[in-house]
């Protein structure tokens, strides 16, 4: 009874003053609108540029890296056990670059329950001849349906299939660039040269597309067969065992854990591209910082209308005090005033918000380098909303607290004697 | 004795703007159930000030007051704000209406404050107490679509609510031409004579004092006669 007769007083003194009450909503409105649509824009965005990374990098890499031998000559002379060694013109030795043992170690991490799965790899460089240019490149050996799931492969062939690389024999996915310069189109045959001397003739089944300009240049891809069968390697010859993890946070320590059970190389997500992680929380950060100014912004505006109010009401306030209205009370009423404002203003600023986030995502947005994206990628994750509105809330509510508490203090005497 | 209404017991009150003077000096007097008494000085001398400490609303004095036999508090402002709600009734010179409701309304919102009675209980008092000022028929007006005279028995009927021990008033006539002064002060008579309504008015006319059934009078911030 007494919050609704507030409530009561609260919304006469509203309508009262409707414009400028629905100025200082729409400040609210407008602010929680941009807060929305920047956060849900910049972190799509995030998304996307991490995306274009992570969901084609492997959590763990476990790889041979070419490197001296760490056990020279020198170091196996038990006289010199104790001693500083130095030697010179060092080189690394003609280790196997293939993962020794790869089929146990496959294994191992199929069996590891923090495992989401694994993809093998080789790579072998290669020449694509082309009349008399001999253009360099890359070929990678993949399986396409693991490195489809847990890689998003498929996102980047932009036309054939990449299933057909197991299907078809002798053939290949081509980076666009690499193909624009071999002028070939799906279906033709191209030929290729290893760096043994050997040639062979591959069909091109698809075209792949990074969005990196530099890796499209001289990417391509075959099956894992195939291309073992190009280097004459056996088919246990695996250069690479790509890892995807349920949780991409353990990565560096299992990384370790990895190099010291396998006895090989393996690198982390993390250490390979910390910039990454950087650019996103920086990103956030300003998309939060512009957000929350806006806010306070509006915070300003209730502010300033709610002493404008005050200061037209004094009469008002003095007689409800002087009939028994205490201090409280009033104090109340101008909360009430505040936080309606902020409520409804945040309401429709989440409504315009997401309207506004939805007519961006249809904004096309073509760019070469990111092949899958037609429009302006939008993030509509409910944890813009919410922050939206509890940060409407409590900026109405410290704008209006200021205020209320002004017109709580209101001296009855002072006004009535004033007159 | 036990029909005293409000008591003044040595009160005291300086104001230290610019300096410190004595407005009010040892003041004393009561005031009984159904009395009609008016308040006259010269002006200047301490009677608003002296009213404003009666009604509650300004506590920074010495001495002690007590209404309806209970001595009030000097920092207690919610029960204080409580004690105006349900024993005092206020008419100043000005109407102060809040113009964003309408006459009804603002008759009704002392008693919703109140909460003793279901809202409907309190609207149809304050038709009733409309009915006894005569002005029924302005109930649903906007409180800034009436004339002055007619605002200043809206706000008696809006003092006369939640049927208080005592009404104060600081020259409720002030403002009025003549023919309203005295359809304002026939309404306080009848309210004295048929109600038993306790009234303390401060008022400038003599005339109106002359009146009313007991006259207390102040100089220089002292009752000189009561
Ligand atoms: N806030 C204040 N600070 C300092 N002096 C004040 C203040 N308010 C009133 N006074 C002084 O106190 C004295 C009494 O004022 P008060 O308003 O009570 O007189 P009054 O009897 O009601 O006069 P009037 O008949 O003209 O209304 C006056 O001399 C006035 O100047
Ligand atoms: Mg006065």
């Amino acid at each position: 009874m007494k919050k609704k007769l507030l409530i009561n007083i609260a919304n006469g003194l509203l309508m009262a003053r409707w414009k400028q009450t629905l100025v200082a909503a729409v400040g609210v409105t407008f602010s929680i609108t941009m807060f929305i649509a920047l956060l849900s824009f910049m972190s799509g965005m995030n998304d996307l540029l991490d995306g274009l990374i992570i969901n084609r990098v492997p959590h763990i890499r476990i790889y041979n890296d070419i490197k001296p031998n760490a056990h020279q000559p020198i170091t196996l002379d038990r006289n010199y056990k104790t001693a500083h060694h130095f030697i010179s013109s060092i080189k690394s030795d003609e280790s196997r670059q293939s993962i020794y043992n790869s089929a146990a170690i496959m294994q191992a991490i199929k069996n590891d329950k923090r495992v989401l799965g694994f993809s093998q790899k080789l790579t072998a460089q290669v020449f694509f001849n082309d009349g008399n240019i001999d253009i360099t490149g890359s070929m990678s050996g993949v399986n396409p349906v693991e490195e489809g799931s847990l890689f998003h492969f498929d996102d980047y062939i932009t036309s054939g299939k990449s299933q057909d690389l197991t299907k078809i024999n002798n053939s290949v996915i081509l980076g666009k660039g690499l193909a624009e310069k071999l002028l070939t189109n799906i279906g033709d045959v191209i030929q290729i040269t290893t760096s043994k001397g050997e040639r062979f003739q591959l069909k091109v089944v698809g075209i792949y597309q990074s969005g990196l300009r530099d890796i499209d240049n001289v990417q391509s891809f075959a099956s894992v067969s195939t291309v073992q069968k190009i280097l004459s390697k056996p088919s246990n010859y695996i250069t690479d065992i790509q890892v995807k993890l349920k949780d991409i946070t353990q990565a560096p320590a299992m990384a370790k854990e990895y190099e010291q059970l396998f006895q090989t190389d393996a690198e982390d997500i993390q250490t390979a591209n910390s910039q990454f992680e950087t650019g996103s929380s920086i990103r956030t950060l300003i998309s939060y910082s512009v957000g929350i100014t806006l806010l306070i912004v509006a915070g300003f505006g209730i502010y300033n209308i709610l002493n404008m109010m005050i200061f037209e009401k004094m009469d008002s306030i003095a007689i409800l005090k002087a009939t028994g209205f205490s201090g409280r009370d009033v104090q109340n009423i101008f909360m009430y005033i505040a936080i309606s404002i902020g409520v409804f203003g945040g309401l429709c600023g989440l409504l315009l918000g997401f309207g506004l986030s939805s007519i961006i995502d249809q904004i096309p947005f073509n760019t070469a380098a990111l092949p899958t994206i037609k429009t302006f990628p939008i993030n509509y994750n409910p944890k813009f909303y919410l922050i939206g509105m509890v940060f409407s809330f409590f900026t109405t509510y410290f704008a209006g607290w200021f205020p209320a508490r002004k017109a709580s203090k209101i001296d009855p005497v002072i006004i009535i004697r004033g007159k | 004795m036990s029909n005293t209404i409000l008591e003044a017991k040595n009160i005291n009150k300086y104001f230290n703007d610019p300096i410190r003077i004595q407005v009010l000096s040892d003041i004393n007097f009561s005031v009984n159930k159904g009395e009609f008494v008016s308040l006259t000085g010269k002006s200047g001398c301490g009677k608003s000030t002296l009213l404003y400490v009666l009604s509650t609303m300004d506590t920074d004095y010495e001495g002690q007051l007590l209404i309806d036999q209970e001595e009030m508090p000097k920092r207690n402002e919610p029960f204080l704000a409580k004690i105006r709600n349900e024993k005092i009734g206020f008419v100043f010179q000005f109407h102060y209406l809040l113009n964003e409701f309408n006459v009804l309304k603002n008759v009704m919102l002392p008693g919703l404050k109140q909460n003793k009675y279901s809202e409907e209980e309190v609207e149809f008092r304050a038709i009733e107490k409309l009915k006894i000022l005569g002005i029924e028929h302005l109930a649903l007006k906007q409180a800034n679509h009436v004339s002055g005279g007619e605002k200043q028995r809206v706000a008696i009927a809006r003092a006369l609510i939640n049927d208080p021990h005592i009404i104060m008033g600081d020259e409720p006539t002030g403002n009025l031409d003549k023919k309203n002064s005295d359809l304002v002060f026939d309404i306080f008579k009848r309210l004295a004579d048929e109600f038993n309504q306790t009234l303390l008015i401060v008022t400038h006319d003599p005339s109106f004092a002359a009146r009313t059934h007991r006259i207390i009078q102040m100089e220089d911030g002292k009752i000189i006669h009561s």
